[in-house]
């Protein structure tokens, strides 16, 4: 045992005394999450856009100016004729043009219909998509006041209520996702590096040949950085909480604990691939080659899983970040306990025990 | 001359020799390309959709009905209580609860107007939105729908206004993200690849200690930079080419502009890329730091292209940032010349702004290494 603290010590000294790499360690996450906290959203904002006016009546201007005011669009330019419509989109200066036809307000008055086409650059499919609704949405809007004074018969009115994120904001999508990334990637790159390290530098070696016991010396190397990772957990989640003010509705005790759960997991992840590569080059290119795009795209963190082809919504189960997002988003979002996340937490620490054993029956005692 | 063609071809046994990381530099990235493609988008489909019905009537039930018949929602349950409904929407079992009050179809009758209960879970708040509109539609049109079935006589109808609204997607009718995505991941699989062999290069011969031979040997310090490079590009566009070649026999992209001109911005940007691997590879001491950076900078680079979530909807300081993003410009080429087929005029701007990236940071991983401690 007293070895074994021996061992821990040395390993921590070997993190504390290079500085740079420490700096690295801490200044890096805390960059990301600030950045990534305030400018990914998948909403749609200041989105330019042209305009084909055929008709220049009061309606259509009163239209033009609901949608500059909005939030959502500013209009970058007027366009004359449908022919110049193709070559300001092969310019890539608006993402849309609206198309109001001739006579726009006659129509309405005389056959109480009139037509808007909505053109959109679908290059990125999409953007394009979200901004026809937003635009939809305003024009229903607009068709709303109109009709006022007419009384609908018969009609079922929606009362919505959005909850547990009631002014649709982004960021409560976002940074559980971004948290979830930087612990994983952070944790599986920094165990398989340093295990790794020491078999490419010849000092695995001496440590084998110690009276230390494999896995006395794995434990060893990994604990400094489960300590490492906690600590970015916890200004990750301070961040969160003080910066972009997510509310913590349910116990931060709980959340505590699932994190340290899911570093474990990234962890054994690292010592795993720790295992089957002989080199740092290869140890890194699997755990960011490897982890890095599927963890991002198959984790729900930007791209709703149960949107995607059957395989796929299979396939993201193996990947752990999945249930760590789903989990904070529970205790974080909706405020709920472990009666209602046992599965997931469960699933993790399933993944966690086979990363384990995995890498206990890959561990080779000797060196080829 | 000849000796950087020796500095290549050592390069070049040393990656085909290494066979642990061949599969991971060809199998790896086309496999994820293959698979992650079809993984990105926004559309929202398949709700998982509850409702509670206290009215049990003819006009509840054709009401669930409708929803059941869209596409877009899986009416799942049936709950019994409001409780029940709100745990399931708790553990994630169900994202909308369609709650139907009681005396319903009486008040429709009666009072002609009637409330409907909708909790939509919104912690993705913009799917919330789409999903607030795709109810909205489902109620109206049942308005419609009642509105014939139920008319009286003593009701006259007024006929409201509507605008027409019709959605046209021009280059991509059919709102096909894959068309969008292929390339777009190709180009930041072939970005990863190419930033983390030579972001770990030089400084992987730092380490073992192999640098300080070379440095020994009358070698140039721009010859064993080139000598350094070329291989990996080489690297970069061969696998750009193969993941072109997936892209257009697997998801049939469309490739409308000229084939050529992608080559050259391709090859433009690749040396932006090396440049910035062989500049982080040159400040570094161990791989690890040096992984560590590349790392932090691809993450940014990746989440901030405009490839998963659009650029302009970020706030005005960030998009500034994205200024330096060289994946930026590549996926706003892409989209430009393989998609709406805009010539070399279009693109200038990019071009120039990559290749003057390019100069830059190969200027700079020339200069930063140094041949003495």
């Amino acid at each position: 045992m007293k070895r074994f603290i021996g061992f821990i010590k040395k390993e921590f000294y070997h993190i504390f005394r290079d500085r740079r790499s420490l700096f690295i360690l801490f200044g890096m996450p805390i960059a990301q999450i600030l950045l990534f906290g305030f400018a990914i959203t998948n909403e749609i904002n200041n989105v330019d856009i042209a305009i084909l006016d055929h008709s220049k009546d009061a309606t259509t201007k009163e239209i033009i100016n609901k949608i500059s005011a909005s939030k959502y669009f500013s209009i970058k330019q007027m366009v004359t004729r449908e022919t110049e419509i193709a070559s300001v989109f092969e310019k890539g200066h608006v993402k849309a043009v609206l198309n109001f036809e001739k006579d726009f307000s006659k129509n309405l008055i005389k056959d109480h219909k009139a037509t808007v086409q909505i053109i959109t650059d679908a290059t990125d499919p999409n953007t394009a998509n979200t901004i026809s609704n937003y635009v939809n949405a305003i024009l229903q809007q607009y068709q709303k006041e109109l009709n006022k004074d007419i009384t609908i018969v018969y009609q079922i009115v929606p009362q919505t209520r959005m909850v547990y994120n009631s002014e649709l904001k982004s960021v409560y999508m976002f940074v559980p996702g971004v948290m979830t990334i930087i612990l994983m990637l952070v944790s599986a790159m920094m165990t398989s590096i340093s295990i790794t390290r020491e078999k490419e530098l010849g000092t695995m070696e001496i440590l084998l040949v110690s009276p230390l016991k494999p896995f006395q010396v794995i434990i060893g190397k990994v604990f400094p950085y489960i300590f490492l990772s906690i600590i970015n957990a916890v200004v990750i989640v301070m961040l969160s909480i003080f910066i972009f003010k997510m509310p913590v509705q349910g116990s931060l005790f709980l959340l505590a604990l699932e994190s340290i759960l899911f570093i474990i997991s990234a962890l054994a992840l690292g010592i795993l691939i720790s295992t089957i590569s002989a080199t740092q080059q290869t140890a890194m290119m699997i755990s960011l080659m490897g982890l890095m795009l599927p963890v991002i795209l198959l984790s729900g963190f930007i791209f709703p899983i149960s949107s995607m082809p059957l395989p796929l919504q299979v396939i993201s189960n193996i990947i752990p970040a999945k249930w760590f997002i789903i989990i904070i988003k529970g205790i974080m979002l909706k405020g709920v306990g472990l009666q209602f996340i046992w599965k997931e937490t469960l699933i993790l620490l399933g993944m966690t025990i086979f990363f384990i054993a995995l890498s206990v029956k890959k561990y080779k005692i000797r060196l080829e | 001359m000849k000796t950087i063609l020796y500095i290549i071809q050592k390069e070049f046994k040393q990656i085909f020799r290494n066979k642990g990381m061949l599969p991971i530099i060809f199998v790896l990235p086309l496999l994820q390309l293959v698979i992650l493609s079809n993984a990105a988008t926004f559309e929202v489909k398949n709700i998982k959709f509850g409702y509670i019905d206290n009215d049990h009537t003819s006009t509840s039930r054709s009401l669930i009905e409708k929803f059941n018949a869209s596409t877009y929602f899986d009416v799942l349950t049936d709950f019994p209580s409001e409780a029940l409904a709100s745990s399931a929407m708790l553990n994630g079992e169900v994202d909308v609860i369609l709650e139907i009050p009681h005396y319903f179809e009486r008040d429709l009758q009666k009072e002609k107007y009637t409330n409907l209960g909708v909790t939509i879970n919104a912690i993705d708040g913009a799917a919330a939105g789409v999903v607030n509109v795709y109810i909205s539609q489902i109620v109206q049109s049942y308005n419609q729908h009642i509105k014939v079935g139920l008319l009286q006589p003593s009701d006259k109808l007024v006929q409201p206004i509507s605008i027409d609204t019709i959605p046209l997607f021009w280059y991509n009718e059919t709102l096909n993200y894959k068309t969008f995505m292929v390339p777009g991941i190709l180009v930041l699989l072939v970005t990863m690849i190419t930033l983390f062999l030579s972001g770990m290069n030089i400084v992987r011969e730092k380490e073992i200690g192999t640098l300080e031979q070379i440095n020994v040997t009358p070698i140039k310090k721009s010859q064993f930079i080139i000598g350094k490079l070329f291989p990996f590009w080489v690297l970069g566009m061969g696998l750009l080419t193969i993941g072109l070649i997936i892209a257009k026999l697997i998801f049939d992209v469309p490739m409308v502009g000229s084939l050529p001109l992608m080559y050259v911005y391709t090859s433009i940007y690749i040396l932006v890329v090396l440049g910035i691997g062989l500049f982080i590879s040159n400040f570094t001491e161990t791989q690890q730091q040096a992984m560590f950076i590349a790392w932090f900078f691809t993450v940014i680079f990746i989440l901030m292209s405009g490839l998963f979530t659009p650029i302009e909807s970020m706030p005005k300081w960030a998009q500034m940032i994205t200024e330096f993003n060289p994946i930026k410009y590549f996926v706003e080429v892409m989209r430009m010349v393989m998609l709406k087929g805009s010539g070399l005029m279009d693109i200038l701007p990019q071009l120039t702004k990559t290749l003057i990236y390019a100069l830059v940071m190969n200027g700079l991983a020339v200069w930063s290494y140094k041949k003495t401690n």
